[in-house]
């Protein structure tokens, strides 16, 4: 690997850093990372299909409350760094991919020491808020920021000095039997993410709707548009009928005009 | 500080000011920390604005340690919580009686049940929807999926970002009494609805398991799978085969039929369903995800050595 692409691994895994805690870009997010580490070091079709898969997996993980969720930034740069070095190209996707798990949850260590490290950060803004200085909290909050990027960048850059031929040779030791055995894993995994989602949002209310969305998936005609238009319209019918149920009892109904788009658009 | 306001003119948030603040709010988890979790990024979003509002040293001082107390909520409905504090402190700076603690608790009061519309909206609808959207494309090496994603993703956000912050604005103290109305409860339930819908459906497609023992081999009768043997040759053969399968000849003489085809007779999808609700029990069971995440792992690699899976 060259020493520029070196160096762009080295940026983009900042900034995906960064990003695992901001969560807006989406930089962190498997599907970017790999892609963009694919797009600098000119493998960008195994960077896309690793992220394909490892966006799979993670779709379900969120930072709720002050829970963190699996390290997507670390799992997503570390394994297509490993895929990069390891040189087996599109075949090694399978065993990137379940590299890729312990690194999520030894990313999450990370997280936790970086938030604690950023409790007494916190406490220096204090002070820079007391003596009114705004300059000194912005410098506080773009170093907390800088933290959070070099929490992947370092790992990163440990993992492009180790040179390629040893994280061949240890990839190549690993018998068939543990790499087929993870990829089925890998299969599976992705039931945890769904599982976390369902127990936040279940009720006796939306119970019926995930069943149909289960039965219709075996549709296989169907693309995700379509079954996402599919909820929609569904769950519209829902509200509307519910709503309709209401107001005909409490006020005799006639306060719905009977069109929301259409009211949204009067009263905008 | 009354006397004063009333002699000056009138200290307005421009449009570029109130942007300063929704730019900077995309920040707001920077120094996310155990103690006030986001009050250094909700202090760091607001500063434009205070420092705008704000003249004397000791004000300004004063505002931004208000801010710096404990907040925490989705930090993409922050922002209309924002725009309303910055109602607030525009009225506050041109001299009406508003207290920290009227700041204070439009702030809390607002980012729980706002936090509550983010998590469900955003982490478990959209961004799910989208990014498997964007694997599909992605699995097949197409670029497009990671663009489609980045893009959407952003457009989506950004617009949120900046009009809801200047819908919080605009409805300054109103927005509270909204939030007890019923539109917002109404976009809460209808993305649960939708959001589970298509957990059913992505379950269904993305979760993979398959048993391979086999339950029974049967010689098929013949007449029912493609004789091979007897085919024409050349090109006439491949059109005599395809056309054969077409019609729904079997392509072998033996008809194998592992544990997955009986199952996928019931239902398909049956197991990975079954997985799910396993993991939502041990999750129930306060079983931390990591464990089950690597429990998943043992099972399928001790599944695959005895021939299982």
């Amino acid at each position: 690997m060259s020493a520029i692409s070196m160096v762009l691994v080295v940026i983009v895994a900042f900034f995906a850093g960064m990003e695992g805690i901001l969560d807006q870009w989406q930089f962190h997010q498997p599907l970017v990372a790999c892609t963009l580490i694919g797009l600098v070091t000119g493998h960008l079709t195994e960077g896309i299909m690793l992220g394909g898969s490892l966006q799979m997996i993670a779709l379900g993980w969120a930072n709720v409350g002050a829970a963190v969720a699996p390290d997507a930034a670390l799992a997503a740069i570390a394994s297509s760094i490993i895929l990069v070095q390891g040189g087996q190209g599109v075949k090694g996707i399978g065993s990137a991919v379940a590299i890729a798990i312990p690194l999520a949850v030894a990313g999450l260590f990370l997280t936790m020491l970086v938030r604690t490290i950023t409790v007494a950060i916190v406490h220096l803004m204090d002070k820079a808020a007391a003596e009114g200085n705004s300059k000194m909290i912005d410098f506080w909050q773009y170093l907390c920021i800088g933290l959070q990027g070099l929490r992947i960048a370092i790992p990163a850059a440990l993992l492009l000095v180790i040179p390629a031929s040893s994280v061949r040779s240890m990839l190549e030791s690993m018998p068939a039997w543990l790499s087929d055995g993870m990829s089925i894993g890998g299969g599976m995994v992705v039931a945890v993410g769904y599982a976390m989602v369902i127990n936040m949002m279940a009720s006796r209310e939306v119970w019926p709707f995930f069943i149909i969305g289960f039965v219709i998936a075996a549709l296989s005609d169907l693309t995700l548009i379509a079954i996402g238009a599919l909820g929609i319209a569904l769950a519209l019918m829902y509200l509307s009928l519910d709503k309709g149920g209401s107001g005909s009892s409490n006020n005799g109904g006639g306060s719905n005009t009977g069109d929301p788009l259409g009211d949204i658009l009067d009263d905008y | 500080m009354a006397e004063s306001a009333v002699n000056e003119k009138k200290i307005t948030l421009t449009k570029h000011d109130r942007w300063k603040v929704a730019w900077r709010s995309q920040f707001l988890q920077g120094s996310w920390n155990y103690e006030r979790m986001q009050n250094g990024g909700w202090a760091y979003s607001i500063i434009p604005a205070i420092n705008k509002l704000y003249k004397k040293k000791e004000d300004r001082a004063a505002a931004y340690q208000r801010h710096l107390e404990f907040f925490n909520t989705h930090p993409y409905v922050a922002p209309p919580i924002m725009g309303v504090t910055l109602a607030l402190e525009e009225e506050r700076a041109n001299g009406a009686a508003i207290d920290d603690a009227a700041i204070q608790g439009v702030k809390v009061g607002m980012m729980g049940p706002l936090a509550g519309v983010g998590d469900p909206v955003f982490w478990f609808t959209v961004r799910p929807m989208i990014g498997a959207l964007g694997a599909s494309l992605a699995l097949g090496g197409s670029i497009m999926g990671p663009l489609l994603f980045f893009v959407l993703w952003n457009v989506i956000r950004l617009a949120t970002i900046w009009y809801t912050q200047e819908f919080g604005y605009k409805a300054g103290n109103a927005i509270t009494e909204d939030l007890s109305g019923g539109l917002l409860q109404m976009i809460t339930r209808g993305a649960s609805m939708m959001g589970m819908f298509v957990l059913g459906a992505l379950i269904e497609r993305w979760v993979n398991i398959k048993f391979t023992p086999v339950v029974s081999s049967i010689q098929q009768q013949k007449g029912a799978y493609i004789d091979w043997k007897n085919l024409p040759s050349g090109t006439e053969g491949i059109h005599k085969a395809l056309s054969d399968q077409a019609s729904g000849l079997s392509l072998e003489r033996i008809k194998v039929t592992t544990l997955q085809d009986n199952l996928d007779s019931l239902i398909p999808g049956l197991v990975p369903l079954l997985l799910t609700f396993l993991c939502m029990w041990l999750l129930k069971k306060k079983v931390s995800p990591i464990v089950i995440i690597l429990g998943i792992f043992i099972v399928g690699i001790v599944g695959h050595v005895i021939g299982l899976l």
